[in-house]
């Protein structure tokens, strides 16, 4: 069962349409960053962004009977967490500080 | 004999107590500081002395050469090279010998001034330059020692800083000395070009070979040379910074300014002469400079009443007849007149340090009188050093004197006009010495309010040690000490004379000297009236002499003030200010404004970063995706289908 819905998968589902889900997953990442004003929204725009990613390798490896790229894909999981775990207290930090998560507030290193 | 001499502890021991003196000095106590700079010279000197004992001259010149080379540019290499000869070992002992003495005296005549350990500093430091000059391999090292001696030359003139006329005149000499290093410089280059060396002895074996080689480039580079050497001896038309010199302390003006600095011109012209003896114009030059020098500095010392300056002209004076014996080409007869010049005129300088320091700092000759009887030591040391700079025998001046003026006379032509002009500077000098000797030591006191009082002995036993020297340097005899610098300086010192004319000559001089004695004491022991009675009926002359002959006016006239003026409005206003300063204000506008405009791009705003970079990598997946060779190719059809 398992081996024909993958079958099924392989045949029906294209390489491509793969890899534009992971685009427009990127894509949807990028304009949340650049539009969002909340830092944890920007915040979980990146970890989209490492999915859609996530997503091609995985979709690659799986094409091409590698497994370097779903090896790949742990090291991503694990260095997002990792900054998952410093991001979010950056943020608690920033917000005991200022009392604020507005990106476009948060600008003291300017000139 | 066997192995090294170990030339390098002789200039190492003075660099050793300047660097100890001038780092440590000031913390450490006065005793130690003395210690430190009289063991220097002094152990340079038993340096010098055991390796004129224990090397026999057979063996010379001995050279010792650092074994990787100095400097190395293409074809051309320099060797860090000491070379040590019978000119060598003489320049060595005068310097090491009277550096000890002077160095000695300075610590009775220093004692109570501010910065001690810095006099002695420098005193050290010269030691070094001075001794690295004379065992100099190659003229690039001399080179070396000549502008280090000149450094401190400037240091020590320059020692009473706060005192305004003190350090301009350590300016001056440090100014005027450098045209003459210019010119030296010069003559480097022009060896370089012609020779591809450096090297004293390859120079020499390159001239021996090809004996065809005369005048010309020769000629160009002994006197190119030559401008190098009045510059460092004061000779004309650069000596105007000697007579300043004085400002420094009075050992120093003895050791550097009459002792040994000054006559570093002399020894690089011996130290040359294979070059000097192919040009015969050259050496003209030099006796005619030589000759005009001793006759012009004599006459100014003739009414000079400061007694250091009364002494600086004479040097310059001696330093001509020096360069009168180089320019007739006996220069063993020279370097023998160095050194017993050496002798009696450092004697000449520490006995008027003696007067000065006993009255308390006065210098005015006009104010001395009658300190025979209050200082004995003082008087009868300087006794000996005027008889002997007057040339009475048996007196060191005598010889060494008489050789130079028998060596002008035999050579003829020129010669016998320079022999005629050095007689009468003999006459001049023994005129200006003993007139200093009366109005110093005879008579009556003329100013009331000084008790002067004899010097300690640390000063006054170098006096003696001197005096002696004074009366018996000469008595090894032209002749000799001519045969011993042979190898080193040549033999065309003329050692074979026929001993008639040689007598002949000697009386004349001898008489010449007795006579300026006795016209001396006519003026200023029998009538002391009588010269200012002279000076008043031919006020004319006497005002050229007093005022120097107006040369530093003409210098300051013709050559300082046009500089000047040069550089405050062309260099300063137009170069400086308008073009280099005008080119410094644009740049720095430029980033300015740079700075301003992209300083906007630093909006401080995240997400304007972040546009930023999603901009940056899409333009860089751009570059990446397109297919540039096609593009490049018709640029006009495929643009497009680029983005797929």
């Amino acid at each position: 069962m398992n081996s024909e819905f993958v079958q099924m998968l392989q045949q029906d589902v294209p390489l491509s349409w793969y890899l534009m889900l992971s685009a427009v997953l990127f894509s949807l990442g990028i304009v949340g960053f650049l539009i969002k004003r909340n830092l944890i929204t920007v915040f979980m725009s990146i970890e989209l962004m490492l999915n859609a990613v996530n997503l091609s390798f995985v979709t690659f490896a799986h094409q091409w009977h590698a497994v370097k790229g779903q090896i790949f894909v742990f090291f991503v999981m694990m260095v997002a967490a990792a900054e998952a775990a410093v991001g979010l207290a950056i943020i608690i930090a920033v917000f005991r500080a200022r009392a604020t998560l507005a990106v476009d507030r948060i600008d003291l290193m300017k000139l | 004999m066997n192995g090294s001499l170990h030339l390098w502890l002789i200039p190492l021991l003075p660099f050793a107590g300047f660097v100890i003196n001038g780092t440590l000095g000031r913390r450490l106590p006065k005793a130690l500081v003395t210690t430190i700079a009289l063991l220097a010279p002094l152990g340079s000197f038993l340096v010098v002395l055991g390796e004129s004992f224990g090397v026999s001259s057979a063996s010379f010149p001995v050279t010792e050469t650092l074994p990787f080379p100095w400097i190395s540019a293409g074809k051309l290499r320099i060797d860090f090279s000491f070379v040590f000869d019978q000119l060598t070992l003489i320049m060595l002992l005068v310097i090491t010998g009277v550096g000890l003495l002077i160095h000695i005296y300075s610590a009775g005549y220093m004692e109570h001034e501010e910065g001690y350990w810095r006099y002695f500093a420098y005193l050290n430091l010269f030691l070094f330059f001075m001794t690295v000059l004379v065992l100099a391999g190659n003229a690039l090292l001399m080179f070396v020692g000549w502008e280090g001696v000149g450094l401190a030359s400037y240091l020590l003139i320059g020692f009473w800083f706060q005192k305004t006329s003190a350090a301009d005149a350590g300016k001056k000499a440090f100014i005027v000395n450098r045209i003459g290093d210019f010119g030296f410089l010069i003559g480097l280059f022009f060896l370089l070009a012609n020779f591809g060396t450096l090297t004293f002895s390859e120079l020499s074996t390159k001239l021996a070979a090809n004996p065809a080689w005369t005048g010309g480039v020769l000629t160009a580079i002994a006197l190119c040379l030559l401008v190098g050497a009045t510059g460092k001896s004061a000779q004309l038309p650069l000596y105007v910074w000697l007579p300043d010199a004085m400002e420094g302390p009075t050992p120093v003006s003895a050791l550097i300014h009459a002792a040994t600095m000054v006559t570093a011109g002399i020894y690089m012209i011996a130290r040359t002469h294979f070059l000097f003896d192919r040009s015969p114009f050259a050496l003209s030059v030099v006796a005619i400079v030589g000759a005009a020098t001793a006759l012009f500095a004599a006459t100014i010392g003739l009414v000079q009443t400061d007694i250091k300056r009364v002494l600086a002209y004479s040097t310059v004076s001696q330093l001509g007849y020096m360069f009168l014996g180089c320019g007739v080409a006996a220069y063993s007869a020279a370097i023998f007149h160095l050194m017993t010049h050496a002798f009696f005129k450092a004697l000449l300088f520490l006995a008027a340090g003696s007067v000065i320091h006993a009255l308390g700092g006065e210098q005015d000759l006009r104010k001395m009188g009658g300190l025979r009887k209050k200082l004995p030591v003082t008087f009868w040391t300087m006794t000996m050093a005027v008889f002997a700079i007057a040339g009475f025998f048996p007196f060191a001046g005598f010889f060494s004197k008489d050789a130079i003026l028998y060596a002008a006379f035999t050579q003829g032509g020129l010669g016998t006009v320079v022999w005629f002009v050095g007689l009468v500077t003999a006459l001049l000098t023994s005129f200006y010495m003993f007139r200093l000797w009366y109005l110093a030591f005879f008579g009556e006191s003329r100013s009331a309010d000084i008790h002067p009082h004899e010097s300690p002995w640390s000063m006054l036993g170098p006096l003696v040690i001197l005096a002696v020297l004074s009366v018996c340097g000469g008595w090894i005899g032209a002749g000799r000490f001519g045969a011993f610098l042979a190898p080193a300086v040549g033999t065309k010192t003329a050692e074979a004379a026929s001993g008639n004319l040689e007598l002949i000559l000697s009386v004349l001089a001898v008489g010449v000297a007795a006579l300026g004695w006795l016209i001396a004491d006519r003026l200023y022991r029998r009538s002391p009236k009588s010269p200012a009675r002279l000076a008043a009926a031919v006020p004319a002359a006497y005002n050229v002499l007093v005022h120097k002959y107006y040369v530093d006016e003409i210098y300051n006239f013709f050559i300082v003030k046009p500089l000047l003026l040069l550089s405050k409005f062309v260099l300063e206003w137009v170069v400086d200010v308008a073009i280099l300063g005008g080119a410094a204000w644009l740049l720095g506008g430029i980033a300015t404004l740079g700075g301003a405009i992209l300083q906007r791009w630093q909006s401080g705003n995240l997400r304007s970063y972040a546009a930023w970079l999603a901009l940056g990598a899409a333009a860089l997946l751009l570059f990446v995706l397109l297919p540039w060779t096609s593009l490049l190719a018709g640029i006009g059809i495929h643009v497009g289908m680029v983005t797929h």
